[in-house]
């Protein structure tokens, strides 16, 4: 993400360029009529200014042809205004019927986000450049806003309704992801990013492999793109050098923390509770291969060790 | 005391302030003039409240990450901010304050038509107000002025009943004012005070009355189905107990948007008064001025939608919706460019009043301008609930209602007090609040198109450098706000004697004496000319100021 000092944000949806184009001469008529308004005044305040208290000027006679001409302009170009922004948005609020379709669900205080065939992630949003998508949205409980500034869409996304948000990305990159109705407590942190990407690098990350990649790196990918973050280390049990210790359960019992019990933990987690926490966490059954659990387990292992040097130091 | 501080060269010695000292004589007054000052007591103290939650606002967002105040202590400042501000200040701030005392004297009567109401509708504002402060004691509320349901309704943990009971004995504040000011214009004008020769802000104050009468019940309505949401789980707003969130936004901005105008309108009522006699002129167009109060009092009902576009009302409402708004933007137009051509070929003294109502002018026509963007409905869809709608609002109902007060203030000061301020620190302090108000809220027009949204406490690090320029600007906006305080006061124990009519201005509130006698007028005057008749307007005489 480009986080330099900048006046307008990145153009990345077919809409963006012309939403700006209405901006700029949105800004043309402003700085023209309030440079008009400011121009006169001050000349007026200067020209005018008064000299001598007693003058008593000569009441200048309302002027209807200056009435109406000061009414109908303004009238005129707030048409055009119109016209040109109602264009605008028809266009953005229809979605061709090829449109990928996404599904996105809102809640305190994360984006839930499924793809047409399956696969799942959150916080974030992959899509392949030029491909008209089609956001299918909910909210859980309160009422939230998806929006993207790069692409200048905004849409509410409410709890016991459907609403929809299209737009077609056009330039690879990763742009913020924000809500933008106020939530809550964690509202300024429900935030993401969309990843725009070449459809061929698309598919290889729904396919989930990316070529070579190292387990490890594939697993700490996975942990993120499912959410594993949003409770470990905070109302989950933390990973940080799991691997290989004894784990307390809640019966008084205890496990080593090994392969099997990983591969347990992640396909029927109310198996064995760690003592302290509570069932929240839900089954990756049918999510996750077996291969992407090896991966998660490899980036489990890599966190022992170096977490592990860590604290010696 | 060894001197009698309200004595004159005129020789009167009772005046409305001075014929009794007593707190009884305050608390239990039905004259409309001490009602007004005990408004301005306490709105000064609601806008203090609101300030300072703003204060901590803006040293929150110096830095990208939150670290002054916690996410939930944020929330909670915004809320208090916005419902101080809008509830307690702005919404009574012109018409409770400046209203109450002048529109009698305007019309040329006694007092209000009901004086008993009068005393009740403040009463009803205290008790709302301590309402409001009970639920910021008790522990704050967290769901912005704008009480979004389900959020307020349903989930969440602050004190949302408190608040919500405050704006509503407080609505019916405003109802039984806009009704007093109704019945007072239309049945107590005096001889020869025809509609036509009304002073604008007798205008725009009837015009404000019609949208308290029409719009606060149902603003008073919605907050009851809230708190009966939340308190007895009766759905109407919470889909998961069968009802419509989006109801809720309906009802809301029905009053809600209005109550834009509610600020705005008196507004414009203070600045033909004081641009008309700091040009010694005429206002130009009188009839459109007037009339273009009633049109935007009309059409300001038609546009709630507006605030909807991205709520998933239909595309045909938007569009509807957007229209409408264009339309309620002409006859804002129409009033700034008489206002500017009523200086043309005047004679301009830029005193204080007259430059904090340049000042409206100014910063109304970027928040009038900046209104267009908002009401193109596909840039709306990008910068709503962005700053950009933070920048904008704020240039209407603090660049313009504020500024359009202090104006009001510093040019009837003399008038309800019988004293001179500095002229020079209210010059000073004019010039403070422009400079400083444009530092603080022009970089957020730039942060909201660049996609900042609004009700953040931790954001992007991108968006510093603006952040940084605003929190600056507030700062200088902060000083040009305590400085009025103190001079103000200043003037009431060392100011120099006003005189009836310091500014040589027309109007009826200047025929009497400053500060005016409990019953106004010694004899009901008679009016024989329009309004502003400055160019037959006696120059010479004991009307002239005396510094």
């Amino acid at each position: 993400m480009d986080t330099s000092f900048r006046l307008l944000p990145e153009t990345a949806s077919t809409m963006a360029s012309q939403v700006d184009g209405l901006y700029f001469f949105l800004n043309a008529v402003a700085a023209f009529f309030a440079l008009l308004i400011f121009v006169l005044i001050v000349y007026f305040s200067l020209r005018y200014r008064r000299r001598d208290e007693s003058v008593r000027p000569a009441p200048v006679p309302t002027n209807l042809k200056l009435e109406l001409l000061w009414t109908i302009i303004p009238f005129l170009i707030t048409m055009v205004l119109f016209s040109w922004s109602a264009r605008l948005f028809i266009q953005m609020s229809h979605s061709p019927a090829d449109a990928m379709r996404i599904n996105v669900v809102g809640k305190q205080w994360m984006w839930k986000i499924q793809h047409p065939d399956g696969q799942r992630e959150i916080n974030a949003l992959h899509v392949p450049v030029g491909k008209p998508i089609e956001l299918m949205m909910t909210s859980q409980d309160v009422i939230h806003s998806f929006y993207v500034p790069a692409f200048r869409i905004k849409q509410d996304v409410l709890p016991g309704s459907y609403s929809r948000l299209a737009f077609t990305p056009t330039k690879v990159g990763e742009y913020h992801l924000f809500c933008a109705e106020f939530c809550g407590d964690q509202h300024s942190g429900m935030i993401g990013k969309v990843v725009v990407m070449e459809p061929a690098k698309y598919d290889a990350w729904l396919a989930g492999t990316i070529p070579d990649e190292p387990p490890a790196l594939a697993g700490e990918r996975l942990f993120a793109q499912y959410g594993c973050m949003a409770c470990h280390g905070q109302r989950g049990p933390t990973m940080a050098g799991l691997f290989g210790r004894k784990v307390e359960l809640n019966d008084g019992t205890t496990v080593t923390a090994d392969e099997q019990y990983l591969h347990e933990s992640i396909f029927d987690p109310a198996a064995k509770i760690v003592r302290g926490f509570t069932p929240l966490m839900p089954s990756f059954r049918g999510q996750l291969t077996e291969e992407q659990v090896m991966q998660l387990i490899a980036y489990i292992k890599s966190l022992q060790y170096s977490q592990s040097t860590q604290e010696q130091q | 005391m060894t001197t009698v501080p309200y004595s004159s060269s005129l020789g009167r010695e009772t005046t409305y302030l001075n014929h009794s000292h007593k707190i009884r004589s305050w608390l239990l007054t039905l004259d409309h003039k001490r009602i007004a000052i005990l408004y301005m007591i306490s709105i000064t103290f609601f806008f203090m409240i609101g300030g300072a939650a703003a204060v901590l606002m803006r040293l929150e967002l110096m830095t990208p990450q939150g670290d002054l105040v916690k996410a939930e202590t944020y929330n909670k400042l915004f809320t208090m901010h916005g419902v101080m501000m809008v509830f307690f200040f702005l919404i009574p701030s012109i018409p409770a304050v400046l209203g109450n005392f002048l529109i009698p004297l305007m019309v040329g009567a006694k007092d209000l038509a009901f004086p008993r109401l009068n005393l009740a509708s403040w009463y009803l504002f205290m008790i709302g107000g301590l309402f409001a402060l009970a639920s910021l004691v008790a522990g704050g509320v967290d769901t912005g002025w704008t009480f979004y349901t389900p959020y307020s309704s349903t989930y969440s943990n602050s004190y949302v009943v408190l608040a919500v009971v405050g704006i509503f004995i407080n609505g019916f504040s405003s109802i039984l004012t806009g009704l007093n000011f109704i019945v007072t214009i239309h049945t107590m004008r005096a001889p020869g005070l025809t509609w036509f020769r009304l002073p604008l802000f007798c205008w725009s104050l009837y015009a404000t009355s019609l949208i308290f009468i029409l719009g606060t019940p149902v603003l008073a309505i919605t907050l009851v189905l809230v708190g009966v949401e939340r308190i007895f789980h009766i759905g109407v707003f919470d889909p998961s107990l069968g009802g419509d969130p989006i109801l809720f936004q309906h009802l809301f901005w029905f009053y809600s948007h209005p109550a834009v105008y509610i600020m705005v309108l008196p507004s414009m009522g203070v600045v033909s008064e004081v641009i008309t006699c700091f040009s010694r002129k005429r206002i130009f167009g009188y009839a459109f001025v007037a009339f273009s109060s009633v049109a935007i009092a009309v059409l300001g009902f038609l546009v709630w939608g507006h605030h909807l576009f991205v709520s998933g009302q239909s595309i045909y409402g938007g569009l509807i919706f957007s229209i409408l708004s264009f339309m309620v933007a002409i006859p804002s137009g129409v009033k700034v460019f008489n206002w500017t051509a009523t200086l043309y070929k005047g004679s301009i003294a830029l005193q204080t009043p007259m430059l904090y109502c340049l000042g409206f002018i100014g910063l109304f026509t970027i928040g009038g301008l900046t209104g267009l963007y908002v009401a193109s409905i596909a840039v709306d869809v990008h910068v709503t609930d962005t700053y950009f709608i933070i920048a904008h609002f704020h240039y209407i109902m603090v660049g313009g209602a504020v500024m359009a007060y202090m104006a009001g203030l510093h040019f009837w000061w003399p008038k309800m007090t019988g004293k001179m301020y500095s002229e020079w620190m209210g010059r000073f302090s004019a010039l403070l609040i422009f400079v400083g108000f444009n530092l603080t809220f022009f970089p957020q027009f730039i942060l909201g198109y660049l996609g900042m949204p609004r009700r953040y406490y931790a954001y992007a690090p991108e968006f510093q450098a603006l952040n940084v320029l605003s929190s600056a600007g507030a700062s200088v906006l902060g000083v040009g706000y305590l400085l009025p305080l103190l001079y103000l006061l200043w003037s009431l124990r060392w100011g120099k004697n006003a005189g009836p009519n310091p500014f040589r201005a027309t109007g009826l509130e200047w025929k009497t004496s400053s500060p005016p006698p409990t019953e106004n007028f010694e004899k009901t005057p008679i009016v024989n000319e329009e309004a502003y008749a400055y160019h037959r307007m006696e120059m010479t005489g004991d009307t002239v100021a005396t510094h």
